[in-house]
């Protein structure tokens, strides 16, 4: 059998090998700088490194994504012990020049440099992002140097209960949308007796205008494999299943990478770091169906049948995959794990709020200047995310609306600014958490627009099983097809706010609960702009 | 020694038509022990081997998982990404995310849609360019973006991706024509 792997060796060697060299140039390659061209931007200066023959001085590193997309391809050059520069926009010259001018000919190349100081970048606290844009995420001891896998360690020294109480102690809600309590469901799957229990990772990020959970296993592969094999300790399970959806090939390919590596390290498989724990662990390929999120519906398609949820009780602590108690954890939930483990649940506390702690990654897209991944404290509030992270909208126009959640959440209007971000917080304001889509919304868009735009994802999206959520969300739809342009009546408005009541209550699953959002919280923030759009006047209203 | 069960099963049931890629599916069936909870994993290798999802290949997975055919379809029918129809040479997806969407994806497939006269999820009538829109494919930052042929195109507006798309298809007929001159 392989020996057990020496973590502080490897970092030490790691750090070794790496102050040999005088720099290191990270060159984003995640998928949006790929989009933006970082291929050729990375070959660019790997070449420029070769000719001027400084291959000994000089490592480039391949990481994942640093955050600022919009500005991408995104380079960033440390110099040892100097301080490092971002630069943004880097095309193929602008990459020959950071070796040629930059790094050699010591110019600050002004011009193409991004701004760390930026709010985009100072008022985030990165946990679950701390290695991505930071680390090659395909080699381990980039992790291992981070401080990687010594979680386990300590972890597989304790009792699972004992790991569950810490998992208590720091607070941690579950970052799939619902907020519940992490410790609360492991407690559950780890009094299940069962001969076989299983862990799953959701990665099945569904949401329109979502990629956090891509980040994470594009970025950090390891860190969520570190997540799962504590979760399946504490709980006693013996496997684990990944559910990536099919759209995000990288992570899947980084994820199988990851379990080989882990696996020659004994970091997974059988009897881990040499302790009686063994976990196996699996890849599970979604197939673009958005109910799949469900967890009812996540585990009939990982047991290879039509991906559709199922009445709850039995919760899947109870009775999930092939009958056997299993418990799903999202990807961010995971990777939140070993830094709580290693570092205590008194640091993680310091974050966040007191109900919240900790931090929420969002994908922070739509009308904005900046626009890409972010991780901040719970319980910043909108204001400080849109105007001071995202740069407020570009070319003047005014900011109407965020959109958080999907098209299970809601707009939150701008005179919610004060408002924290906050699991409770933003369902007072009538949207949730969700998984951390944020949209800015600018006053060009039309409210109604967007409830219809949402109602059409839903309906298209809805499995079909239950029949408010299939029949209803269709009328839903129609109405405001009917509304959008210009055909509505007020009688039209009163049904679609009928069939919102009649749809949540009675649907199946969180898909149709959570699909008449948009329209609940649309129509309750901007009510005059559906008004604007009817045809006919307010029944009882007298003329003269 | 007898052979394993998997492999003669294997042989007994080897597509008639002698069509190779059948070999590439059947060492995927063996990878995954034959085993009915991997259909799904299974359509997927399908589908990128063949380009798309045939009776002929959804029954051939029937028999090799012992699943009832209707079962293959009804799975396969349920998730958006597989299809049952071969798509055209070059493949234009474009994101109808939320991002997207509000930086105006929807004129980039109404406009790409009328350019090419197809109507978005199918394909031309001379088989050169299928027009599909995708949920999301997760590079917001980058709205509206199209991936065309694997390829991730970002802020794209109509006018880009038209051009985008003639260019490739005149570069091609040239190219054709050079080789028929």
């Amino acid at each position: 059998m392989a020996k057990v792997i020496d973590l502080d060796d490897v970092a030490v060697n790691e750090a070794e090998a790496r102050s040999r060299y005088r720099w290191r140039i990270k060159v984003c390659s995640s998928t949006a700088c790929d989009a933006s061209g970082a291929g050729p931007a990375y070959r660019a200066v790997e070449q420029r490194v070769e000719e001027q023959g400084l291959e000994h001085d000089v490592q480039v590193v391949p990481t994942g994504c640093m955050g600022l997309c919009s500005a991408g391809p995104l380079v960033r050059t440390e110099p040892r012990g100097g301080q490092p520069t971002l630069f943004q926009e880097v095309n193929e010259r602008v990459g020959a020049d950071i070796v040629e001018r930059h790094v050699k000919g010591r110019e600050d190349l002004a011009e193409h440099q991004l701004d760390e100081g930026l709010p985009f970048f100072t008022r985030q606290e990165r946990v679950v992002l701390s290695n991505a844009g930071r680390i090659d995420p395909e080699r381990l001891e980039d992790y291992v140097a981070e401080g990687g896998y010594r979680a386990l360690v300590s972890a597989l020294r304790m009792r699972p209960r004992g790991l569950i109480e810490t998992i208590e102690a720091s607070g941690l809600r579950g970052r799939g949308g619902a907020g519940y309590p992490t410790a609360k469901k492991w407690g559950m799957l780890h009094d299940a007796v069962a001969d076989e229990k299983y862990v799953v990772a959701n990665g099945d990020e569904g949401d329109p205008g979502a990629f956090m959970d891509r980040a994470v296993m594009e970025d950090d592969p390891h860190r969520v494999l570190e997540g799962v094999t504590l979760a399946a300790y504490a709980t006693g399970a013996s496997k684990a299943f990944l559910y990536v959806r099919a759209e995000y090939p990288r992570a899947i390919k980084r994820l199988e990478q990851a379990i080989r590596t882990a696996k020659r390290q004994r970091l997974l498989g059988r009897n881990i770091l040499g302790s009686d724990f063994s976990l196996d662990v699996e890849i599970r390929t979604g197939a673009g169906a958005f109910v799949c999120g469900e967890e009812t519906a996540l585990l009939a398609s990982i047991e290879g049948q039509r991906g559709q949820p199922r009445m709850r009780p039995p919760y899947p602590t109870e009775r999930g995959l092939y009958g056997r108690p299993t418990m799903i954890n999202n990807v961010e939930t995971l990777a939140n794990l070993p830094d709580i483990v290693r570092r205590g649940p008194e640091w993680f506390r310091r974050m966040g709020t007191e109900v919240s702690p900790g931090t929420k990654v969002f994908a922070l897209a739509g009308s904005l200047r900046h626009t890409g991944l972010i991780e901040v404290p719970m319980g910043l509030t909108l204001g400080e995310i849109i105007e001071e992270i995202g740069g407020g909208c570009p070319d003047g126009r005014a900011f109407k609306a965020a959109q958080t959640g999907g098209p299970s959440g809601g707009c939150v209007p701008a005179s919610f600014r004060d408002l924290p971000v906050d699991f409770e917080s933003l369902r007072q304001a009538g949207s949730i958490m969700g998984s951390g889509g944020l949209i800015a919304m600018d006053e060009g868009v039309s409210m109604p627009e967007v409830a219809r735009f949402y109602m059409d994802f839903s309906q298209d999206e809805s499995c079909g099983k239950c029949t408010p959520c299939r029949v209803g969300t269709l009328e839903m739809h129609r109405l405001l097809e009917r509304i959008c342009a210009g055909e509505g009546s007020h009688r039209d408005l009163e049904l679609l706010e009928q069939l919102s009541r009649t749809v949540r209550e009675t649907s199946l699953c969180g898909l149709g609960q959570s699909a008449p959002n948009p329209v609940a919280s649309t129509l309750e923030h901007f009510r005059d702009e559906y008004l604007a759009l009817l045809r006919d006047e307010p029944v009882g209203v007298a003329h003269g | 020694m007898a052979a394993p069960a998997t492999d003669r099963r294997a042989q007994q049931d080897a597509h008639p038509s002698g069509d190779e890629r059948f070999a590439l599916l059947d060492k995927a069936l063996k990878r995954a022990r034959f085993e009915q909870d991997q259909l799904v994993e299974l359509l997927h290798t399908a589908q990128e081997v063949f380009g798309h999802l045939s009776d002929d290949v959804l029954i051939y997975l029937a028999r090799q998982l012992r699943l009832p055919p209707s079962r293959v379809l009804g799975v396969a029918s349920f998730y958006h990404l597989f299809t049952f129809e071969p798509p055209g040479d070059h493949i234009c997806t474009v994101c109808m995310g939320t991002a997207c969407y509000v930086k105006g994806a929807e004129d980039v497939v109404r406009e790409t849609s009328e350019a090419f006269d197809v109507p978005a999820g199918e394909t031309t009538d001379d088989g050169r360019l299928t027009l599909w829109t995708a949920r999301c494919v997760g590079s917001c930052g980058l709205a509206p973006v199209v991936v065309f042929d694997g390829t991730v195109l970002a802020k794209q507006t109509p006018q880009d991706l038209i051009a985008h798309v003639r260019e490739l298809l005149a570069a091609e007929d040239a190219a054709a024509e050079e080789e028929a001159g």
